[in-house]
């Protein structure tokens, strides 16, 4: 499917936010992977002409990032962290659980074309194992359970959020947020209890020390 | 509990509207931008210096001598790029700090670039993670809308303009030149150096690449001056730290606390061990710093005690893993994810971490041969040291790390599975049903 004028287009206003045109190739593919849902030839052809640069140089570049992908992807990108943390804390269970929900395997689509599964590596996230991603935003502390139930609803058409961050689209429109971040979510949730441990206790430590000072002192 | 923990950068989280312009400049923030763009750049630069404030990327490179070393007045542009690439096995730190608190980082971003005279920054953030992206895109526009960043900054004179980067999946681009690549529309590779980044770095200019974090301590560095942040930590590892915590522990979490800390402090902050639990080792900072045991836990979290113990304070996010834990196999899955990570660039990263993984994968099923543990120790000598950069070292460290505490596990491996020796689901943070 060749790329559109528009995605063309798109793809020369972010090369012009670089003094250097090729810096915007990154974020150009993951343009091209919004539109195609997978990075095909046309894809890199259409990179190579915008930057005046040979396909087999934007193919070096697109097969060096694991975030870019040769196959469809399908609706949703699932991944699980197995690397050693989230894997161990519950992660490998969790991966075990989807692929018998789904029937897809790593890198690989289920057969409905729904839900694409992988093996991701740290998603710096480990205070909030295991973690499974969505499309790339976070789904925290997940169990083999609920996790399945989280494709389950995916699946029903539900309205699912993300734990820190915004109701979950499909691959595609996360892949068009990373060429261009400004999409409107900001205002989503983000910051949750295990990010204010530490600032909650040091809150009660402070007005514990306030209560010390007011009773002994007399001071309101 | 001696310690008290600080929170400065993640003083205001719990404000709903802290990523927002009106709330971070309701909290006091730009208050340091507008008294940086007030000073010569050369004394902010002094400023940094004298703060001791260190690279909290894992290095601990001084930041204010990294800026230092950028020749002024050599007519060629300069730029300012944060690596926040965050990817680190275990580190799960600037993330956190750019969904909660991006304006810290941005005004830092500006701080900086004024003081190095940059006029063009570039925060390069995993593509992993859109939510993160998004909250610095619009953090950044906000301060552009506002006049923080364009032209002549609140009358300065001085022009910046911020670049928020998406990057694509790979570790490497964490390190600071394979980023600089990875940034220049290139595989994300390593450059020999030198030259420095300070001298020829990205388009082979004037490059400064700092953490996430470091950058986010210079508002408050600058607004509050030297004097206060020296009041935190110590004389060689001043200041506050987001330390993040994870692992067996009962409240997981984010703990920003000055350096110096003990990891015993840290935990009873947390909550301590899950129940029925105890400490079996630890790692200070990321997957790439030796492993610490329970011998360990009242060594002072710094840079310098760090590295007296034989490990690094790294990226200062502590994790625990307690009994129920096989070292033999937390150390192959860590260097599954080498070989996964190395770029292929050096022979003996690309090559060691593929035979090295190998040989642990026999050990993790019960196959391993005594004498293959000499053959390990040997594979991690020929990569540590005979790389372009430091995933070949990092490669090379849990291995000897986890014999040095553990040899019998390995021994044990010769005839009996991780998997046999502790059951998996024993460390699973979920019980009952939910493990099935």
């Amino acid at each position: 499917m060749p790329i559109s004028d528009t995605t063309r287009e798109q793809m020369r206003e972010i090369a012009a936010r670089y003094p250097s045109a090729r810096s915007a190739l990154l974020p150009m593919l993951h343009l091209a992977q919004s539109e195609e849902d997978e990075i095909s030839t046309d894809g890199i052809n259409a990179c190579a002409e915008v930057l005046d640069i040979t396909p087999a140089e934007v193919t070096a570049v697109a097969t060096f990032y694991t975030m870019y992908k040769r196959e469809r992807v399908g609706k949703h990108h699932i991944g699980v962290c197995t690397n050693t943390l989230c894997g161990l804390l519950g992660g490998d269970a969790v991966w075990e659980s989807l692929v018998e929900a789904t029937g897809a395997g790593h890198n690989t689509p289920s057969a409905d074309g729904e839900f694409f599964l992988e093996r991701i590596e740290c998603q710096a996230a480990c205070t909030h194992a295991p973690v499974m991603t969505v499309d790339w935003e976070f789904m925290d502390d997940v169990t083999p359970s609920s996790a399945v139930e989280v494709l389950e609803a995916l699946r029903r058409g539900e309205t699912v959020h993300s734990t820190r961050g915004p109701a979950i689209r499909d691959f595609q429109a996360t892949e068009h947020t990373l060429a261009f971040p400004d999409d409107g979510l900001a205002d989503a949730p983000s910051v949750d209890d295990k990010m204010l441990a530490g600032l909650r206790i040091a809150k009660e430590r402070a007005n514990e020390l306030a209560n010390e000072h007011g009773m002994t002192g007399g001071n309101a | 509990m001696s310690t008290p923990l600080t929170p400065v950068i993640t003083e205001f989280w719990d404000r709903p509207d802290l990523y927002t312009l009106d709330g971070y400049r309701a909290v006091g923030g730009y208050q340091g931008l507008t008294k940086a763009l007030q000073m010569d750049p050369d004394d902010i630069i002094a400023q940094v210096k004298e703060s001791g404030l260190r690279g909290r990327g894992g290095a601990g490179f001084p930041t204010g001598m990294k800026w230092g070393f950028v020749p002024q007045g050599d007519g060629k542009p300069h730029y300012l790029v944060v690596n926040a690439d965050e990817s680190e096995p275990g580190a799960c730190k600037d993330i956190p700090i750019m969904m909660a608190n991006p304006h810290a980082l941005v005004e830092g971003v500006i701080i900086a670039s004024y003081a190095i005279r940059a006029n063009h920054a570039f925060i390069y953030i995993r593509g992993e993670v859109p939510n993160a992206i998004r909250k610095v895109e619009f953090a950044v526009k906000q301060a552009r809308e506002a006049g923080l960043i364009g032209t002549n900054i609140q009358g300065s004179g001085f022009d910046l303009d911020v670049v928020v980067h998406s990057g694509a999946g790979a570790y490497i681009c964490g390190e600071e030149t394979a980023l600089l690549d990875s940034l220049e529309g290139y595989r994300g590779q390593p450059r020999l150096k030198p030259p420095f980044p300070a001298v020829a770095g990205l388009y082979a200019s004037p490059t400064v690449i700092n953490n996430v974090e470091t950058i986010a301590n210079i508002p408050y560095i600058v607004d509050r001056g030297v004097e206060w942040f020296r009041g935190f930590g110590t004389e060689k590892s001043p200041g506050f730290k987001v330390f993040a915590v994870s692992g067996h522990v009962k409240r997981p979490g984010i703990y920003e606390a000055p350096l110096g800390i003990t990891m015993r402090e840290l935990l009873e902050y947390a909550g301590g061990m899950r129940d029925g639990s105890d400490v079996k080792f630890w790692i200070p900072g990321g997957s790439s710093v030796p492993m610490l045991t329970p011998e360990h836990l009242d060594l002072p979290l710094t840079y310098e005690s760090m590295a007296e113990a034989g490990t690094m304070l790294g990226t200062g996010t502590p994790m625990v893993f307690d009994q129920t834990v096989s070292v033999v196999k937390a150390v192959t899955r860590w260097l599954e994810f080498y070989k996964h990570e190395s770029c292929g660039k050096c022979t003996p990263c690309r090559e060691g971490t593929y035979w090295i993984t190998g040989v642990l994968e026999k050990f993790e099923h019960g196959h391993g041969e005594e004498q293959e543990m000499e053959t390990l120790t040997h594979l991690c000598s020929q990569i540590s040291g005979r790389s372009f950069c430091a995933l070949g070292d990092a490669a090379a460290t849990p291995y000897p790390a986890a014999m040095k505490y553990f040899r019998d596990e390995f021994v044990a491996a010769t005839h009996t599975s991780a998997d046999e020796q502790f059951d998996p689901i024993a460390s699973y943070v979920f019980a009952g049903a939910a493990a099935r």
